[in-house]
């Protein structure tokens, strides 16, 4: 039996209410956290835990609240990123609907470290009533004195609210959020300057994922090094596997990091439908390069999975049987990228379009066989060139795709039909 | 910051300071690295990702026009890879643009055209179909044009209205391929600084609706002066058409553009002034006139002398205009004050307090050298006259000839001088009802056409030259009174502008420190 800290509640009745979270020892750490601990120590324990930025960079968080500037005379703020896009990935929503308290108290222990005396929780507009029950949380917790004025008779203050997105895909990348929750169009500013340094209103700020922030009150129970001690190294604690596509039992899973990709299909989600064979996994949301049934015996950690040439990225697991034509997985994934371009930047907004009309084209048996070197073509010029790594998003599947299946896709361009269906 | 940081650009060491960009160091050094969203007057965007270049160190290509230099930095513009991103940006730029380039009127001077030659030159590969929007030739506001095809979406006009005018008019709508630059819904494009979009949309996504099929831009020649059109004395460039006279209805100033002057204008002019261009070509005074008729202008300097000899300094009245340049009104000063004797020579306050000005460029006073007048003559604000009273101030004083410079006189006046006999010289640039009023008009040249100074509202001292022929026989005041004192049989007689310019200059008070030898290029303050 693993380690559970983020679903550790998720079996009990009534879970995401106020009371049930403190009669599990909840708000225990903020508390403690707040009367006996100098930030300096909380941020000393979480950079000890190796904890890694569980939005899909893997940035290591202790190190990231450590560039906020100090004594600035200006506000900083604490924005949690509860956007969540990415095709395939749905863990955090688990998180907001099964255990919002524990976010709230990773949210207070955060800012009191870095000092924030306001946190905005960016949360996407599709997600509705996950919106309501987090604001009954945060109710709940004002009502109790665990935010406001004066917290645990500390006189450290904090404020929380949420602000609720429209819907757009890039508004899940940080410095859009930012430009979001100011009130204008979400897209990416220029970096630098980074966040820690001129964020939200131009005023310091740090941007962590739910999952990463829910993490905060076990590490500050039980210290870094055991968090550390759940991963292999440089990759501290448990992950949320949200695993979906062609298994039995999609779903998110928690398991210490490092946890064998194959376990978690063949295991956790009982295998490929039909017991079909594994053609192709994306282990990482819609974004990251997919492998090949054969490149699949890796451990879910960030850095075993970057050396098998793919990234971790939000831990959004999508599996594909042998009956999943690839031309039309990309042509659909090529299609979401293209919408949800900003379209700020020139070749992630003209490249992104042209792609989708190149692969439409073929599926609509229109398709030449030099379709294919001129959509890796087109890929390689988004890579690496654009504002924000929405370009890269896009770019990378493509590019691994035809890396890895380029024969499905001159076939369809030269017989104008899918080779597997 | 005067910290001085070495920067390797292409090998070549480079001494600069660390507060700028890399692209602002290689412009400084003469490295062209391609842009289109970065303009040096406003805010970087960082955008078009034109301006890619290899850093040591960094793992990917960075943009130019926002990375800052750091000490040791070395950059490269010329790799294989550098190279290859620019070009293939440059092909995305292309794709859905429409490449109307026969009919746009930017072509020839278009960042499209003119990068695709030096970093493009690819083959194409795209050939799906383009991308429509609605808005193709719609105009915008009374000067521009928008095309939305053509637009690279490089926000330099998003910019310049939100952080130069600050009236917030455009905007980018839509997302991805399909963005399109408009106006805000229930905007119009009103302010007064609509033509600067025209000059910094780097492609025909806003032409100008002044001068768009007017000429193509190749044909233009070019020369730098200074715009009259009210005290600031923003600094320009002339674009005319000497090769194609019967385009245009044969006008030969087409356009005015601001040339960049980090003490004044910056990189920009307002509409008045831009659009102002028209009287150098339209309803000119060429020849002289006498009772109406064209005379030769022997004829009419010799009436002219007749009028002034049988006329005495006392019943004789000059009305100075603030358009004439330092060296006319200092010509002016030495025919009539110093060697005719005339003290009755003022400046009208007309135009000088318009309460028309605004926190940019805009000035209230619209001549271009009011200070100049002052410097000269050393008139003070408080020794204006008002037009209006300028009747009861001609029978006060019996006046029995007057001279006007360029001003348009009120009716009451004009019916006044006709009923008392008094004598009408004007010397002027264009016509208008004084000039149709007058005994003897003297066909003036137009700034453009001549060279001179004026000094703007700050005190700074422009000079400016020409390569425009003078239309007809129309002259600089100055040689006007050469002849009138060679007649006079006065003293001064100056050979040439140069000649003048240095009397000039060692004569004012004012410009005791201005060096001859050395005038910037950007003016010199003088003492008023």
């Amino acid at each position: 039996m693993s380690v559970k800290i983020l679903t550790k509640h998720f079996h009990i009745k009534d879970s995401h209410k106020i009371d049930v979270y403190i009669s599990d020892g909840g708000y225990k750490q903020a508390e403690r956290a707040l009367k006996e601990m100098k930030p300096e120590e909380i941020l000393e324990e979480v950079k000890k835990s190796n904890l890694r930025g569980r939005g899909g960079a893997g940035f290591p968080t202790g190190l990231k609240w450590s560039f906020v500037p100090k004594d600035t005379g200006k506000p900083v703020y604490l924005c949690v990123n509860s956007d969540e896009s990415e095709p395939g990935t749905f863990k955090d929503r688990h998180i907001i609907e099964k255990d919002p308290h524990m976010l709230l108290e990773g949210i207070i222990i955060t800012s009191y470290t870095i000092g924030a005396h306001e946190s905005y929780i960016y949360i996407r507009g599709e997600y509705y009533p996950q919106a309501i029950r987090l604001q009954e949380a945060i109710d709940e917790a004002y009502a109790k004195g665990f935010l406001g004025e004066n917290i645990f008779g500390t006189g450290y203050k904090l404020d929380v609210k949420i602000y609720r997105g429209a819907g757009a895909y890039i508004c899940g990348e940080e410095t859009a959020l930012l430009e979001s929750i100011e009130g204008k169009k979400g897209k990416p500013r220029l970096k630098p300057p980074f966040p820690a340094v001129v964020g939200l209103y131009n005023c310091p700020t740090v941007i962590n994922n739910v999952e990463t922030i829910a993490n905060i009150p076990a590490i500050v129970e039980k210290g870094g090094e055991w968090f550390a001690s759940l991963g292999p190294e440089k990759n501290g604690g448990t992950k949320l596997y949200a695993i979906s596509g062609h298994v039995n039992k999609p779903g998110v899973y928690e398991h210490e990091m490092g946890y064998p990709l194959m376990k978690l299909i063949n295991e956790d989600a009982g295998g490929v439908i039909d017991g079909l064979k594994l053609k192709a996994v994306i282990p990482g949301g819609s974004s990251v390069p997919v492998l090949r049934a054969e490149e699949c015996d890796i451990n879910l950690d960030y850095d075993s999975v970057a050396k098998a040439g793919s990234m971790l990225g939000s831990g959004a697991v999508i599996v594909m049987s042998e009956k999943t034509c690839m031309v039309r997985a990309l042509q659909r994934l090529i299609h979401f990228y293209k919408d949800e371009s900003c379209g700020q930047c020139t070749p992630c907004r003209e490249g992104t379009g042209w792609m989708l009309k190149i692969i439409n084209r073929i599926v609509s048996g229109n398709g030449r066989k030099e379709d294919v070197d001129t959509l890796y073509y087109i890929a390689k010029g988004i890579l690496g060139h654009t504002v924000c790594p929405l370009g890269d998003a896009a770019a990378m599947p493509v590019m691994s795709f035809i890396d890895k299946f380029r024969d499905e896709f001159e076939y369809f361009a030269i017989n104008k039909k899918s080779k597997v269906e | 910051m005067s910290e001085k940081i070495k920067v390797t650009i292409n090998g070549k060491e480079i001494l600069t300071t660390p507060d700028k960009t890399i692209l602002q160091v290689a412009e400084e050094n003469g490295i062209d690295i391609p842009h289109y969203c970065y303009h040096p007057g406003l805010p970087v965007a960082g955008n078009c990702r034109m301006c890619l270049v290899e850093v040591e160190g960094a793992r990917k290509l960075q943009t130019a026009c926002s990375t800052q230099v750091r000490d040791g930095m070395v950059v490269r513009t010329d790799t294989p890879q550098v190279k290859e991103a620019v070009r293939q940006v440059l092909e995305f730029m292309l794709i859905n643009h429409p490449l109307d380039c026969p009919v746009c009127d930017q072509a020839g001077e278009c960042g499209l055209q003119d990068y695709y030659m030096e970093y493009g030159q690819y083959d194409p590969k795209f050939i799906e179909n383009k991308n429509k929007k609605s808005k193709k030739a719609t105009p915008i506001g009374k000067y521009v044009i928008l095309d939305q095809e053509r637009c690279i979406l490089c926000a330099r006009c998003v910019r310049f209205t939100r952080f130069i005018t600050k009236t917030e008019e455009i905007g980018i709508f839509n997302r991805g391929d399909h963005s399109e630059v408009d106006l805000f819904p229930g905007k119009e494009l009103n302010n007064r600084y609509t033509g600067n979009l025209v000059d910094i949309c780097p492609v025909g996504a806003m032409t100008c609706r002044d001068f768009r099929f007017k000429c193509r831009v190749w044909y233009l020649e070019e020369f730098d002066s200074i715009c009259p059109g009210c005290s600031r004395g923003c600094n320009i460039k002339i674009y005319y058409n000497p090769h194609r006279p019967h385009k245009a209805d044969g006008n030969r100033v087409l356009r005015f553009k601001p040339r960049f002057n980090p003490e004044v204008n910056r990189y920009w002019m307002c509409d008045d002034g831009r659009y102002g261009y028209k009287f150098i070509d339209e309803n000119r005074i060429m020849y002289p006139l006498k009772g109406k008729e064209e005379v030769y202008l022997d004829e009419a300097i010799n009436s002219f002398v007749s009028l002034l000899k049988e006329s005495i300094p006392d019943r004789t009245f000059y009305l100075l205009s603030a358009n004439s340049t330092n060296e006319e009104l200092f010509a002016t000063k030495k025919f009539f004050v110093d060697n005719y004797k005339l003290e009755n020579i003022f400046l009208p306050d007309e135009d000088i307090f318009t309460g028309d000005r605004d926190d940019l460029l805009i000035t209230e006073d619209k001549h271009p050298n009011t200070n100049g007048v002052k410097a000269i003559f050393n008139i003070l604000y408080k020794d204006l006259i008002k037009l209006d009273e300028l009747r009861e101030l001609l029978e006060e004083k019996s006046i029995s000839l007057l001279i006007v410079n360029r001003h348009e006189l009120p009716e009451d006046v004009l019916d006044f001088i006709k009923e008392n006999g008094i004598k009408l010289v004007y010397l002027g640039t264009n016509f208008n009802k004084t000039s149709k009023a007058a005994d003897l008009v003297f066909p003036i040249s137009v700034f453009a056409e001549k060279e001179g100074s004026f000094i703007n509202v700050d005190k700074r001292f422009q000079k400016f030259s020409s390569r425009l022929e003078p239309l007809g026989v129309s002259m600089p005041e100055w040689v006007l009174f050469n002849r009138l004192s060679e007649l006079m049989e006065f003293p001064v007689y100056y050979s040439s502008y140069m000649n003048i310019f240095k009397h000039m200059i060692s004569e004012v008070g004012a410009f005791k420190n201005i060096d001859l030898n050395n005038i910037n290029k950007y003016g010199v303050l003088v003492e008023l």
